[in-house]
């Protein structure tokens, strides 16, 4: 960014600085340590200066916020016109229970909803299903038909409120009860505000929640993209996931990468089902992980903006504006939290949330301390959505736009990260594109050779984490912590009973057999799902009739 | 427990039992064994090789989902490398198979190679016997393709399945050199991808130069959607019934046994050359023969008279 | 040594989370142990069957989804009706909560290792708590 006798000048006086102030320094104090690296083990340099940025052009690679390449921010006035969306993921055992914990997250001043949903939905089994047993309820809301959906939105008007819902695999069935909640409320699917995670290539590699194989559940993601851009317009279809990479043990190269490979896959698969580019594109939206080394992680969700920016422009040729712009949402890092001194999660949690605004996050969940331990109970629940607000309110941050840019560090770190995601991606396209380095297992390696050396890093004491391998104490058992309702289980078979003797049977019937008859043709499955379960046919039977047509997904496992 | 009787009484934890004690070189095992012998030979025994990520375990699972499908029972052994330097493995092939982990008429057991000199077809034989002896109809056996020590054991089936994937290129001319020959049957698998009829071609060409009376057939198959297994299941009755033809499976099974025997006999006898005072015996020599003193060849032949007469 | 510990890493319960079981795989293979992995989303019956076919000397279950009340006891269960309890050793993993843990131990699981504990720790105690000998 300066003029080019003006950095040689500053090399020789850094080279100088170099040999003389600190060499003579280390001779008489050594450093802390041979090397320093960030979070994801990339090398980090005593000091950064102008020089290490040199090839940075301002207006090329960091522009404006609201301007391509967003590196600054997608919006021009960013949290001085609004803040960020505050949406704490919680659902929990039944439909009723959820619904009062909305409630009480909206008077308590959250903007949205998040749906967590528990493990027997989400893999598309009612909760009478074997599989199901000991699960249902227990990591969210168990949602077996409409019946549920409407209880769970029961008093909350869905034309006033965005609602974002983590599912994936039967992501169409839950868009379609909502839709269905909606008409009833006298909400029309147009009003509708919310995002469906719908992202099955991270389920494949990282997360676990998948049902079909790969090519059934592109066409049903692509399928959603198309119906939405005509009948719900301002839902965002996808919330394409580092999230869950970065969970298993990723870097946070690999989270950039791997989440924008993904992506990639997803524009692709849309493009070649017939979609254009600009109908789709602006909503698609990401989530991401934010860890402890703060920097790093400010660099990350920059260098992400920036790249999809290129990607969407360069590789697809996008010209709406908004399919160039990487909006996300934010969740502190899960394995961050440790189990010991639980109180320390708060200080991580707060680090953390001033990563993702400083790095320019439009919505974010900030983990409970407890959760390293069990679900969050209310109170901590209440702190984690405080952090948030004395950050939002009180440390300033959100006063200017991108307030890091311009740091030597942060920038050339951005740098870096773009550099190396450009480079998997590379090695992606290679192998055949996402689906392909996923079924390879590629992808799944590379996270866990990275997951392995920080595990080793760890118990050889080459990385602290305070309270857990250094500054430990001796300390009782947590107590108090949340319990799901053994009984939900029960509940929820009784409920479904009811559900099967009042609906009408014979409309269920035939609603499953258009399903199945357009399953095996190409026609777009959203409308025969919506129609299912208006019936009340339940996730099951819908997801049953699926599974009958397009198979099961077989996990391909490299460790 | 009994472990001859309860494997004669088909239970499979003595079956999963003497396979750990056979994979452990144990005495009494191998006696067992030995007792049992005339007891095998009732399975048919198939191998299935090919490179790292073709499918092998897919396509084990689903061939093993059609015998079931016809009432045959099913024993699996897949066998995955152990790593030379720290002794461990992780042994994933079951994960594609875990439908079958609860069918009672299937039984599926991981080994890895722990690399011991020529011991690893003695375990993996022992436990192909011992399956046999237990009565399933069909046993497989599934390897990687590399190593000489894994191409005998897969050698030692009445049918291979030699397993390819589309766009190998170069390899199959690698392969070729030294397993391909040993291939009954040749899939394709993933033959939904670009370059599958290229390799069908390219494997058809090879086999031209094949001049035994059974013409290896090369399917096209995709494991992941059963599409194609039947077909490969109808060409591996087809080869049994080839074999049974005229003696065939007596005569092979006749040279694999003389392999069997050679192996073993090596096996041994690199046993108790390497007993603890020979090598006492053999670090003297060896001293000797570095100060110029002995000559390698005197002190080797002395060494297996010895063991031989003793 | 006559032969490496084999140890059946398994995932119960419908949770995808496999980071946890896959770490604690790659530790016990590079302690020289034969580590069988058996995939997500196991039913105990499927664990069960696979331990008695591998006969493995160890049962690691991982379990993160909060079904480990129900799920690791049934394991147990099992193994003892199949008669191979005595011979194994049962380990459980995950975010298992302190207060769950002493019924876990009651119900016959002889260690449950919670984030945070070293990999070396685990594997120690298989060391030292094996059933049967090598």
């Amino acid at each position: 960014m300066l003029e080019k006798d003006k950095l040689d000048q500053l090399r020789k006086s850094k080279c100088s600085w170099s040999e003389k102030k600190v060499q003579k320094t280390l001779n008489r104090f050594p450093e802390r340590k041979q090397q320093f690296v960030t979070g994801s083990n990339e090398k980090i340099e005593r000091l950064y200066t102008p020089t290490e940025v040199e090839g940075q052009d301002y207006e090329n690679d960091l522009g404006f916020p609201g301007q391509f390449p967003y590196t600054r921010g997608v919006q021009p006035t960013m949290y001085r016109g609004r803040f960020w969306t505050m949406r704490q993921y919680a659902g929990f055992a039944t439909a009723e229970e959820s619904n009062k914990r909305y409630k009480y997250l909206l008077e308590q001043g959250q903007t949205g909803l998040s749906v967590a949903f528990d493990l027997p939905t989400q893999i598309g089994y009612d909760s009478d299903h074997s599989l199901s047993e000991g699960e249902v309820g227990k990591v969210g809301v168990a949602i077996d038909s409409l019946k549920d959906m409407e209880i769970l939105f029961e008093g909350i008007p869905l034309d006033k409120v965005s609602t974002s819902m983590t599912i994936n695999a039967p992501a169409s069935v839950l868009l379609a009860m909502y839709i269905a909640v909606a008409e009833k409320q006298g909400v029309s699917s147009d009003q509708l505000r919310g995002t469906i995670q719908n992202d099955i290539l991270k389920e494949y590699i990282a997360r676990g929640t998948y049902i079909f194989p790969t090519a059934p559940s592109m066409r049903l993601i692509t399928d959603i993209f198309e119906f939405c851009s005509k009948d719900v317009p301002n839902w965002n279809t996808i919330s394409i996931s580092g999230y869950h990479i970065r969970e298993a043990g990723s870097s946070a190269i690999q989270e950039v990468a791997f989440t924008l490979a993904n992506g990639i896959a997803y524009v692709e698969a849309a493009i070649k089902a017939g979609l254009d580019v600009d109908t789709f594109a602006p909503r698609l939206s990401f989530f991401f992980n934010a860890h402890n080394d703060l920097l790093e992680e400010v660099a990350k969700f920059r260098a992400a903006r920036r790249l999809w920016a290129r990607i969407m422009k360069e590789r697809f040729n996008a010209e709406n504006p908004k399919s160039m712009q990487l909006k996300f949402h934010t969740q502190t890092g899960g394995s961050t939290l440790t189990a010991q001194q639980p109180d320390n999660n708060i200080v991580r949690v707060a680090i953390q949330t001033l990563a993702a605004v400083l790095g320019g996050t439009q919505s974010l969940h900030t983990n409970s301390k407890d959760e390293a331990l069990a679900l969050p109970t209310e109170d901590s629940v209440r702190v984690a959505l405080r952090t948030q607000q004395i950050v939002a309110y009180e440390s300033g941050v959100a006063e200017t736009i991108d307030p890091l840019g311009g740091s030597y560090y942060v920038e050339s770190l951005t740098d870096a990260i773009e550099a190396g995601a450009i480079e998997y991606i590379k090695k992606i396209d290679h192998l055949g594109g996402a689906a392909q380095a996923i079924e390879k297992g590629y992808i799944q390696k590379e996270i866990m050779d990275s997951s392995y050396e920080y595990q080793k890093q760890v118990e050889s004491n080459e990385r602290i984490v305070v309270g857990m391998n250094k500054f430990q104490i001796k300390e009782e058992a947590p107590k108090g912590l949340l319990r799901v309702d053994p009984t939900v289980g029960e509940l929820q078979k009784q409920k479904i009973n009811e559900i099967k003797a009042e609906r009408n049977n014979k409309a269920v019937e035939e609603k499953l057999s258009k399903l199945k008859e357009a399953a095996y043709s190409d026609a777009n499955l959203m409308p025969y799902i919506i129609d299912a379960v208006k019936e009340y046919a339940t996730l099951g039977e819908v997801c049953g009739v699926l599974r009958e047509v397009f198979g099961e997904y077989q996990q391909s496992v490299i460790l | 427990m009994n472990l001859a009787e309860g494997l004669m009484n088909k239970d499979k934890r003595a079956a999963a039992r003497l396979i750990t004690l056979i994979e452990s070189n144990d005495t009494e095992a191998i006696n067992t064994l030995s007792r049992l012998y005339k007891h095998t030979g009732g399975a048919h025994v198939i191998g299935i090789t090919g490179p790292p990520g073709a499918g092998k375990s897919t396509l084990t699972d689903k061939l093993a989902k059609e015998l079931r499908q016809i009432g045959k029972t099913v024993g699996i052994i897949a066998v995955d490398p152990t790593s030379p330097f720290t002794g461990g493995s992780i042994l994933g092939d079951r994960v594609r198979m875990a439908d079958l982990y609860t069918d009672a008429g299937v039984f599926i057991r991981s080994m890895g190679t722990r690399g011991h000199l020529g011991g690893l077809s003695k375990a993996t034989l022992g436990a192909v016997k011992i399956l046999d002896i237990y009565g399933f109809d069909y046993i497989f056996i599934e390897t990687v393709g590399v190593g000489q020590s894994e191409v005998d054991i897969v050698k030692a089936a009445d049918t291979v399945i030699m397993i390819m994937v589309p766009g190998l290129g170069d390899d199959i001319q690698a392969i070729k050199a030294g397993i391909m020959e040993i291939g009954d049957l040749f899939a394709i698998n993933k033959s939904d991808r670009e370059g599958a009829d290229r390799t069908k071609v390219e494997i058809e060409m090879m086999l031209d130069y094949n001049h035994s009376d059974w013409r290896p057939p090369v399917l096209q198959i995709v494991a992941t959607e059963n599409k194609g297994v039947k077909e490969l299941l109808e060409k591996i009755q087809f080869h049994r019934e080839y074999l049974q033809s005229s003696n065939r499976l007596i005569e092979r099974r006749r040279k694999n046994s003389e392999i069997e025997i050679i192996d073993l006999v090596q096996d041994s006898l690199m046993k108790r050359v390497l007993q603890k005072d020979n090598r006492t015996e053999i670090e003297k020599m060896a001293k000797e023969v570095a100060l110029r003193k002995l000559d390698p060849y005197t002190v080797s032949e002395d060494l297996i008279n010895k063991i031989i007469n003793y | 040594m006559t032969r490496p510990i084999r140890v059946l890493v398994a995932k119960p319960g419908l949770d995808g989370h496999d980071r946890g079981a896959k770490v604690i795989a790659r530790a016990l293979r590079d302690a020289g142990m034969e580590v069988i992995y058996t995939g997500l989303r196991q039913t105990p019956e499927q664990i069960v069957q696979s331990a008695i076919q591998e006969d493995v000397d160890v049962v690691a279950l991982s379990i993160l989804s909060g079904a480990h009340n129900h799920l690791l006891p049934k394991v147990v269960e099992l193994l003892k009706n199949e008669k191979v309890y005595e011979e194994m050793l049962v380990i459980g993993g995950g975010v298992i909560p302190d207060e769950d843990i002493p019924g876990l131990k009651e119900s016959g699981l002889a260690g449950i290792f919670t984030p945070g504990t070293p990999t070396q720790a685990t594997i120690d105690f298989i060391k030292e708590n094996l059933k049967r000998e090598l």
